[in-house]
C-alpha cells in the first residue's frame, strides 16, 4: 500500500525539564483530535513515509498511531489518497 | 590489553539518505548527481541497484546513463548528509568517547573500555548496526579488529549491513589473500610499483623484506608493511579533538571555461577572499600560496610560491596567486577549475607594527578586510563585493566559504 507523508498541525507541551509532548493534532481536513496518551518516544526512521526524527507512539480514540517530530514540523504516515483517503 | 577498534561505514551514504526520503526510489537504480548546468555533472554516489550496472562514483552522467538507461538522478542535499552524520556520531558516543570521523560516512570507534560493560566487539558492532538501521533508516557495515587498518578493511569485506571480525588468529586467512590495493595508502601508482615485483596481495606485502620495501617506496614502504602485519598502533582520537590545521584552501569548477585573464581574476578573487576569511577566522596567517589549475582537457597542475612575509588578506593572496597563474599558465588553453591554498600557517599574534612600507600596507589591508568580514557577518556575504565581481554574474555568484562545508580528510595526521 502506498504511503503519504502528511505534515499535521500539533499542539504540544514543553515540560520544565525540556521534554516535549504532543497533546493534540489537527488533521489536514481540519478535524481535531486530542491525544489520550503518549506511550513511547524515541528516535526512529520512517521507512514508509521517508523521514527521521523523534517518533511518538500515541493513543487517539483508543487507537495507537505513530507521530514524528522532524526538525521544525510534525508528520504522520497516512495511506495514499487513491486508496480511499 | 588488546584494543577493540570498530570501523563503521554507512553503505552508499548519499544514495541511502536520498532513498530514505523518497521511498518510491527504493529498489530502482539511483545516483546522486552533481548539477550539469554548473558543470558538476558526475555521479557523487550510487545505490546497489545502479552499481550492478557498473555505474561508479565519479562517472560523468552521460556514461552512467549509457551503462544504465533507467537510472534516476537525484540532486544532492548536503545539509541532510551532515545531519545524518551528526546523528550517527551521537549514536557512537553512547558507546565510547573515542570517535574519529573519516569523512562524513565513516568513523572509527575505540570501544576497548566499554567491552566489560556492553559485551565484546561483535556484540557492540551488531547493536550499532541495529540502531543505525532503526533510528536513521539506513544500513552500515562494521569492521571489528585490534587496529584501525584492519577494522577499516573489515568494514569493506561484507556489505551491506554486516559485521566482520578480524582477530589476531584469523587475520592471516582473512586479510592476507586480499589484493594489496585494498589497503589504505596503496593507490594506483604504489600498486603498479609493487605489482612489478610480484607483490599482489596484502600477504605478499606482509612477507616482503622491510629493507626492500624501504628501498622501493621509502618510509611509506615501512608503514605499509606494518599495516599489512597488523602492527598499526595509531590511536582513535577523542571525539572533541580537532585536528591541527595545516593549510586552508578552496577550489571550484566554474560554470563556464575561463578563457580570459579577467575570468581567472574574478574566480581567483572569490577563492582568495574565502581562503583569507577562513584564515582570519582561525587567527592564522600564511607564508606560502599554492594554486591548482585544471584545463578543459582535464590536465592539471599545482604551483606554489613562498611569500616575503606572512599575510592573511585576500589582496596579497590574490597578487601571489595571479602571479603564479601568469607565470605557469598554458597559452591558448581554457581553464575548467581553479584552486587556491594557503600553507605555512602561523598564529597571527603579537604582530609588530612595521616601518617597512609594504608590510604596513598589508597590515592596513588586513584591518580593512576585518571590517569587511564584520559587514558580511551582519548583513550577508553578497552585501559587499569587489567591483570586478559585478562584471560577470555567472562566475562571481559563488560563496565558497558557506557552500563548501565538507572537508577532505587523511589518515596520517
Amino acid at each position: 500500500m502506498e504511503t503519504r507523508k502528511v505534515y499535521v498541525e500539533v499542539d504540544a507541551h514543553f515540560g520544565s525539564d525540556g521534554r516535549l509532548f504532543p497533546t493534540a493534532i489537527t488533521w489536514e481536513d481540519g478535524r481535531h483530535f486530542e491525544i489520550d496518551r503518549v506511550l513511547d518516544a524515541r528516535r526512529a526512521a520512517s521507512l514508509k513515509a521517508g523521514g527521521v526524527g523523534t517518533r511518538y507512539r500515541i493513543r487517539i480514540l483508543g487507537k495507537e498511531r505513530y507521530l514524528w517530530y522532524e526538525g521544525p514540523g510534525w508528520f504522520v504516515e497516512a495511506p495514499a489518497l487513491s486508496a480511499g483517503g | 590489553m588488546e584494543r577493540v577498534v570498530l570501523h563503521c561505514d554507512m553503505n552508499n551514504f548519499y544514495a541511502s539518505v536520498e532513498c530514505l526520503y523518497q521511498p518510491k526510489l527504493r529498489g530502482r537504480p539511483v545516483a546522486v548527481a552533481g548539477d550539469v548546468e554548473q558543470r558538476h555533472g558526475i555521479v557523487l554516489a550510487k545505490n546497489y541497484e545502479a552499481k550492478r550496472f557498473g555505474v561508479a562514483t565519479g562517472n560523468p552522467l552521460w556514461m552512467a546513463k549509457q551503462l544504465c538507461p533507467e537510472i534516476i538522478f537525484v540532486p544532492p542535499h548536503f545539509d541532510r548528509y551532515l545531519q545524518f552524520s551528526a546523528l550517527a556520531r551521537e549514536i557512537y558516543s553512547d558507546y565510547t568517547d573515542q570517535v574519529e570521523s573519516f569523512g562524513l560516512d565513516e568513523c572509527w570507534l575505540d570501544v576497548s573500555g566499554s567491552t566489560h560493560l556492553l559485551g565484546d566487539g561483535r556484540t557492540i558492532a551488531d547493536e550499532l548496526r541495529r540502531r543505525i538501521k532503526y533510528e536513521l533508516g539506513i544500513t552500515a557495515s562494521v569492521g571489528v579488529s585490534f587496529n584501525k587498518i584492519f577494522a577499516k578493511l573489515g568494514s569493506d569485506l561484507k556489505k551491506p549491513d554486516a559485521t566482520t571480525v578480524i582477530t589476531r588468529d584469523n587475520y592471516r586467512d582473512v586479510v592476507w589473500p586480499l589484493p594489496m590495493s585494498d589497503l589504505l595508502y596503496v593507490g594506483p601508482a604504489t600498486a603498479r610499483k609493487l605489482q612489478s615485483y610480484a607483490i599482489h596481495t596484502i600477504g605478499d606485502l606482509a612477507l616482503a623484506h622491510t629493507d626492500f620495501l624501504r628501498g622501493l617506496l621509502g618510509k611509506i614502504g615501512l608503514m605499509l608493511w606494518s599495516f599489512a602485519n597488523g602492527h598499526d598502533a595509531s590511536a582513535v582520537t577523542n571525539a572533541g579533538v580537532h585536528p591541527v590545521i595545516k593549510s586552508v584552501g578552496n577550489s571550484t569548477t566554474t560554470p563556464k571555461d575561463l578563457v580570459s585573464d579577467d575570468d581567472v581574476k574574478i574566480t581567483l578573487f572569490i577563492l582568495c577572499e574565502s581562503v583569507a576569511e577562513r584564515l582570519r577566522e582561525q587567527n592564522f596567517q600564511c607564508d606560502t600560496v599554492q594554486i591548482s589549475m585544471r584545463y578543459v582537457d582535464l590536465w592539471s597542475c599545482e604551483r606554489q610560491l613562498k611569500l616575503d612575509f606572512p599575510i592573511c588578506n585576500s589582496e596579497s593572496l590574490f597578487q601571489a596567486a595571479f602571479h603564479l597563474y601568469q607565470k605557469h599558465r598554458l597559452p591558448d588553453k581554457a581553464i575548467r577549475s581553479l584552486g587556491v591554498r594557503a600553507c605555512g600557517l602561523s598564529l597571527a599574534e603579537n604582530i609588530q607594527i612595521s616601518f617597512l612600507p609594504e608590510i604596513s600596507c598589508a597590515q592596513r589591508q588586513d584591518d580593512l578586510e576585518h571590517a569587511v568580514d564584520d559587514i558580511r557577518r551582519r548583513f550577508g556575504h553578497f552585501i559587499i563585493q569587489r567591483g570586478i565581481a559585478l562584471t560577470d554574474h555567472a562566475l562571481s555568484h559563488l560563496d565558497p566559504k558557506a557552500d563548501h562545508v565538507i572537508h577532505p580528510v587523511g589518515f596520517l595526521k
